[in-house]
């Protein structure tokens, strides 16, 4: 959302424009707007300062502390500690690095398969949903849509009910010949699952002999877990239908002309998606990829409901949420919170360079 | 994707018959991938005993019983977490329109300092995980008395910088001169607002509250945060504990899902095509 908007302000400048041909009326005008201004932005901008704005310049205060939770967090109990945490966490060998970037390594697979999965499932969805002639239309965009308004409980439940030993999923596996898998409290990467069934079974020594962050090269390639496999199967199962629905909110906006304009100078359909849907719907995938990256690193109750971060599904946020309420360790809770924030800040700044304005779209 | 398949005959006969039985083929059977689940949860939720969990019959509309949606709304107090969900659910989102459409007017429509700045932290709020936040709010709610009480419930969760952001993209779309010709009339902003721009912008309002409300209900963090005592439970902190950690409970806690999940449904049934429409009206020209 944020991509979409920031590059450009939009009517702005022609509001501007028109102003400078009005500027005496409106200069009288706008002495009141400033009071009205604020008065009207006062409910939201009071909220927002007391429960996000003033908590995240906490949070960054106690994160350069050692703070048990007792007693306020200017108090005794929280001393000062600079770095520390952030050391901890980054560069300084320990049980704390090795869960951060584990952690770290898990969130990253869910990222990079859950945010393209569901981006393609949406707009493919969208563009077969799009059709004026197809009957049944509104039956199958509710069912798409359905997933996506279940709570994360329900939805973590009816998983956990589905992939369970002798669950419904692995008897139809089951039909074609698999044995049964254990989906749940499964720490075991699906790469590495996979290396064994190809016979390496034991890391080459140069994968294990180097690391990042203190986890070795090995583990860092060992793919989504088997656990966390579920979670990014619900994942894109719960979201793809919200996407679906932002991406026809889009299409709405493409009239149904330019379809039949390129019909007729003989565009295929595979070129007509291509060269004239896929750019008209630029903005809203756009958005859509950003939404995704922010809610994929941001991901915490599934996780929460399913796994309590067993089978390697623990992630930054959840371990932030764990050190801090269950170890009263909110110091190194609140560190490892920035550091995630600013995962995402990097990741959508990248993510909009990457599709910023240039020549025909994507 | 079959149907980006290059293909070079001309899209005049892209309705042939064929074509358009391999559309429906496929759609139904993304509607089964997507309802299985759905379907389980329902058919295990009507089933008496938590035998049935491992039998293939489990997933047979047979034997059907009511029984153990009615013990799971019994014995899980469902009645009453269901009034909480719903009183918390209703005044959020009746917050969050309110706050919404004033701060969204504000910075589509008016002139006052450090305007583009706080549109701009009202957008970087939308990027804070909430985990940074739930710790601190906690205390505060704590410290102001409001732990285990509806009002420490629904305060933090009156204001979002998305709200803000949908309609000032509304208000944006208005023409100007609707403003300028209004303010001849002698309407002052609070009348312009409330008798002329919200109307206007109705799809987006019915869009934004749904999904306000949608949200709300499911909120499971914040309400298990800020709440301990039975009274004040939610529907969705209820349905977790409904097994009371046994496995052999399952049925009561699908029973307990397909409650908390049917007031969404029918609310998205009846509402979709406005949740489609405001969602479209907010944005255009993105």
């Amino acid at each position: 959302m944020t991509t979409a908007m920031v590059g450009e302000v939009p009517l702005e400048s022609d509001e501007d424009l028109r102003a400078l041909g009005r500027r005496s009326r409106r200069a009288e005008r706008r002495r009141g707007e400033g009071l009205w201004g604020w008065l009207f932005l006062s409910p939201s901008l009071i909220l927002l300062i007391t429960f996000v704005i003033v908590p995240i310049a906490l949070a960054l205060y106690v994160s350069f502390t050692k703070w048990n939770g007792q007693g306020g967090p200017f108090s005794k109990s929280a001393s000062w500690v600079g770095l520390e945490n952030y050391q901890r966490l980054l560069t300084r060998s320990g049980l704390t690095r090795k869960n951060f970037s584990t952690s770290l390594r898990n969130n990253l697979y869910f990222v990079l398969l859950v945010v393209p999965l569901q981006t393609i499932i949406a707009l493919f969805l969208a563009i077969i949903l799009h059709q004026r002639k197809l009957k049944g239309k509104s039956f199958f965009r509710t069912a798409f849509y359905m997933p996506s308004i279940s709570s994360a409980v329900a939805v973590g439940m009816i998983f956990v009910f589905l992939f369970a030993s002798g669950g419904v999923v692995n008897t139809v596996l089951g039909w074609f010949g698999a044995k049964d898998i254990s989906w749940f409290n499964n720490g075991t990467g699906i790469f590495h699952s996979f290396f064994k069934v190809l016979g390496v079974d034991k890391p080459p020594s140069w994968l294990a002999s180097h690391d990042f962050l203190g986890l070795s090269w090995w583990n860092w390639i060992s793919g989504p877990s088997w656990s966390m496999t579920v979670i990014i199967i619900l994942a894109v199962w719960t979201t793809s239908g919200t996407f679906m629905l932002m991406l026809l909110a889009g299409l709405q906006n493409v009239p149904e002309e330019v379809h039949e304009a390129a019909a007729m100078d003989g565009a295929g359909r595979w070129q007509t998606t291509r060269l004239v849907t896929l750019p008209l719907l630029k903005k809203q995938i756009i958005l859509v990829v950003t939404l995704g990256l922010i809610g994929t690193w941001q991901m915490f109750d599934q996780i929460y409901v399913m796994s309590d971060g067993a089978g390697e599904t623990m992630t930054p946020a959840y371990l932030a949420y764990v050190s801090g309420m269950k170890d009263n360790r909110l110091g190194s809770a609140s560190a490892l919170a920035f550091i995630l924030f600013g995962i995402i800040l990097v990741f959508t700044a990248v993510q909009r360079f990457v599709t910023r304005d240039k020549e025909g779209g994507r | 994707m079959p149907s980006d398949r290059p293909d070079d005959r001309p899209a005049l006969d892209r309705s042939s018959p064929a074509r358009t039985v391999g559309r429906y083929v496929l759609l139904v059977v993304v509607a089964l991938i997507v309802l299985a689940p759905v379907w389980a949860i329902l058919m295990q939720s009507l089933k008496s005993g938590p035998d049935s969990v491992r039998h293939p019959r489990s997933l047979l509309p047979v034997d059907l019983t009511w029984d153990t949606l009615r013990h799971a709304w019994r014995a899980g107090d469902l009645g009453r977490l269901s009034w909480n969900s719903l009183v918390m659910s209703v005044l959020v989102t009746a917050g969050v329109l309110v706050t919404s459409l004033t701060a969204a007017y504000a910075f589509a429509f008016l002139h006052f300092p450090l305007r583009r700045g706080l549109f701009a932290v009202f957008l970087a709020t939308m990027l804070v995980p909430a985990e940074v936040t739930i710790l601190i709010n906690k205390r505060t709610i704590e410290s102001l008395g409001w732990k285990n009480s509806m009002v420490g419930l629904v305060v933090p969760l009156l204001a979002t910088g998305m709200g803000t952001f949908l309609l000032r993209q509304v208000f944006l779309q208005l023409p100007q001169e609707l403003r300028e010709a209004a303010s001849l009339d002698g309407l002052g902003h609070a009348k312009f607002l409330w008798e002329v721009a919200a109307p206007l912008s109705r799809p987006t309002l019915a869009a934004l509250g749904l999904l306000t409300f949608l949200t709300t209900w499911n909120q499971y963090l914040w309400p298990q945060s800020v709440v301990d005592d039975t009274a004040h439970r939610t529907l969705q902190i209820g349905i977790a504990h409904l097994d009371n950690g046994r496995v052999d409970n399952i049925n009561l806690v699908t029973a307990g899902t397909v409650i908390a999940a049917l007031p969404i449904a029918v609310m998205l049934i009846a509402f979709q095509r406005h949740l489609v429409r405001g969602l479209t009206a907010g944005a255009v020209k993105g």
